[in-house]
């Protein structure tokens, strides 16, 4: 017979005191932190506004254009435009505009404070060899525990949701900054030193620019993530496809879950392209010229 | 109390790779050798005591194969790369003592630097390139723009200034990285093996372009190699570096014909030195006269203590008498030497040995050496020659 691992003390008084900290944070800081920010949850609802406002077809001949610009090719261009006017079609096009607000917010954010947390942490080893653990664990840690301290905060609502997705997404573009500066060619950066260069002009003249690949493959992988997320968020009031999902879950309806599954599919296939070749176009650049 | 033309004085430079350099210092000091510091700290040497002197407006070649601690040293000279001890002394200035912003501003305006895989930036255009270092120094765009055009028109890049450097060549690269360092104005220019990933056409042509550069501009310049061709062909003086250490410095001639050590006597064996060796080099002393005062008596004085005497008119060599012509026709043999209308044998000293031979070969004894404004300077004659082609 199995022997019970012996219980060395009560983890019970541990849990709760975790708890009650906890609840003393959210009856003590809670509104503040409500407050700081409220400007990023305006900024998520204007920008949902905005899409929904716009017709359907501006929407549907902006993200084209921008799959022809980024992969000059017809192919993708008329691929983008069918997907979203099959997403219109099936009458999911709303809902698909807030996902899309969600997903461009919460990655902008995410590129904001990464992007610096990434240049940061290729300057120190040090700070490497601590962020990376910190990154694996939040890449690991299953995504319902970052939604229960957020809603706690906050209470259900977009904030949370927002708050979890860009957590949740941000690690790729950190890492990939991170990597992608640490990647520069060495006397490159021997070079711009050479000439006086002061640490800010060697960032922003060189290792930003020719770090730009890695770093637009970090932005991609949080785009995706960031959409991976929407079903999830939705759970704390996202709202967007992932609560139609949610939905035919709880109503047991196929076809709702079907229908939006496919629109977030579909979202998924025109992000990851417009943004890979993007990211494709750039190293092109880098290495043979224009 | 430094001499005036020396523009970068290295003193006592060492250089120590590891956790705790300066733990290390005393074993160094005290001649601990590399592999031996090595299995005892940990720690490599890169540089050990090193010592030069670096006139102004001269190209300066520090010579060494790979891992002798050449491309170390010249970072010292920027500090890209801090030494363990030692100070490097530019114009009365002493690098090592410089404080950040100090330090940026030495970089910007007294010493630029071309590497060996360009370090160019493939983001940018050539001309935004080679004025990366004016617009970085706060020059304004239009004025770094006209001065930077008159860089690449100075390597011959006109028409590439919009390109990118990765569709331009490798010695079209190099160009830029050269015209990004002299745009500068710049008055040293350390260049780390500038050419050595250069096709070996291409970088015969990039040294011709350097010694024309550089007679027009006289730049103090410190020039890496590993090939000694390249050291001999373009160098004033060169130093030799071996396992951080200096073995010789030298002019080439020097080098090649009194190896310090069985190390540089192995590295210059398989020299072509006919092409190296100048005749000014090998040039052997000899009394001047003029032709109005050649008289048996003078004649006798003179060559007890000399070979040969350079008679000369106005100033120009018009022939010679040498020891053994004198002792065999003694004093009737002046008159003819005196008369003689024929152009005697002559030769400039900064020509090769090569050069030298066909003259050699139709005169009958000796050729006497003149510098560019034809005033004798010496004499040579096939055996001094022989002798310098022969290694002792």
């Amino acid at each position: 017979m199995a022997e019970n691992f012996p219980q060395i003390f009560d983890t019970r008084s541990f849990r709760i005191n975790i708890d009650e900290a906890f609840n003393w944070i959210v009856a003590n800081y809670g509104e503040p932190l409500e407050i700081l920010f409220l400007p990023v949850l305006k900024m998520l609802i204007v920008m949902e506004k905005f899409l929904q406002w716009l017709p359907w077809y501006v929407v549907l001949i902006a993200l084209s254009g921008l799959t022809y610009l980024a992969c000059r090719s017809w192919k993708a261009t008329l691929g983008t435009a069918v997907m979203m006017f099959l997403i219109g079609v099936i009458g999911i096009w709303d809902p698909a505009m807030s996902t899309i607000a969600l997903m461009l917010t919460s990655t902008l954010l995410a590129v904001l404070v990464g992007v610096p947390v990434g240049v940061i942490m290729s300057r120190s080893n040090t700070m490497q060899s601590i962020t990376l653990p910190v990154l694996d664990i939040m890449q690991t840690m299953p995504i319902f525990v970052y939604l229960i301290p957020f809603v706690m905060l906050f209470g259900p609502g977009k904030i949370p949701a927002l708050l979890a997705t860009i957590v949740f997404a941000i690690p790729p573009v950190i890492r990939l900054t991170n990597l992608g500066i640490r990647q520069v060619d060495a006397e490159v950066i021997e070079g711009v030193t050479s000439f006086g260069a002061t640490p800010r002009q060697r960032l922003m003249t060189a290792q930003i620019p020719l770090a730009m690949p890695t770093i637009m493959a970090g932005i991609n992988q949080t785009t995706m993530m960031a959409l991976s997320m929407v079903v999830i968020a939705s759970m704390i009031g996202a709202g967007g496809l992932g609560y139609q999902v949610l939905q035919g879950i709880q109503r047991l309806e196929v076809s709702r879950g079907l229908l939006a599954g496919l629109g977030i599919v579909f979202l998924a296939i025109i992000f990851d392209r417009i943004a890979q070749a993007y990211g494709r176009r750039m190293q092109q650049h880098l290495h043979m010229g224009s | 109390m430094a001499d005036k033309s020396i523009k970068i004085t290295v003193e006592n430079i060492f250089k120590i790779f590891g956790s705790n350099p300066d733990s290390v210092m005393d074993q160094v000091r005290a001649g601990a050798s590399k592999s031996e510091l090595l299995e005892k700290t940990g720690h490599v040497i890169g540089i050990r005591d090193v010592s030069l002197k670096i006139p102004a407006g001269e190209t300066f070649v520090i010579m060494g194969l790979s891992g002798s601690g050449k491309s170390t040293l010249i970072r010292h000279f920027n500090r890209l790369i801090e030494p363990t001890a030692g100070k490097i002394i530019i114009d009365d200035v002493n690098v090592m003592n410089l404080g950040e912003a100090a330090l940026r501003e030495f970089r910007r305006n007294k010493i630029s630097m071309v590497f060996q895989r360009f370090a160019l930036l493939p983001h940018k255009t050539v001309l935004e390139n080679v004025i990366y270092g004016l617009v970085i120094a706060g020059m304004k765009k239009a004025a770094a723009i006209v001065h930077g055009m008159e860089q690449i028109d100075l390597v011959g890049l006109n028409g590439f200034e919009n390109h990118y450097p990765n569709q331009l060549s490798g010695g079209m690269q190099q160009r830029v990285g050269l015209a990004r360092a002299l745009a500068t104005d710049a008055e040293i220019l350390l260049m780390d093996e500038a050419f050595s990933a250069l096709d070996p056409l291409i970088r015969n042509d990039m040294q011709d372009q350097l010694k024309e550069l550089q007679a027009r501009l006289h730049k103090t310049i410190v020039f890496i190699t590993h090939d000694l061709d390249e050291a001999l062909r373009i160098g004033d003086t060169i130093a030799i570096l071996k396992d951080g250490e200096l073995r010789q410095v030298g002019s080439g001639a020097e080098i090649l014909l009194n190896p310090a050590d069985d190390y540089v006597e192995r590295f210059v064996r398989d020299v072509n030195r006919a092409r190296i060796v100048t005749i000014g080099s090998i040039a052997r002393p000899a009394a001047q006269l003029a032709c109005s005062k050649v008289t048996a008596a003078s004649c006798k004085k003179l060559l007890t203590t000399q070979e040969a005497i350079i008679v000369t008119e106005a100033g120009k060599p018009k022939n010679i008498i040498s020891r053994e012509f004198f002792a065999r026709y003694g004093s009737a043999g002046l008159k003819s030497k005196k008369s003689e209308t024929d152009d005697v044998a002559c030769i400039n000293q900064s020509a090769t040995l090569e050069e030298s031979f066909s003259m050699l070969a139709n005169s009958d004894e000796m050729a006497v050496v003149i510098d560019e404004g034809s005033k004798p300077v010496g004499v040579i004659t096939p055996k001094v020659v022989l002798k310098a082609m022969a290694r002792c």
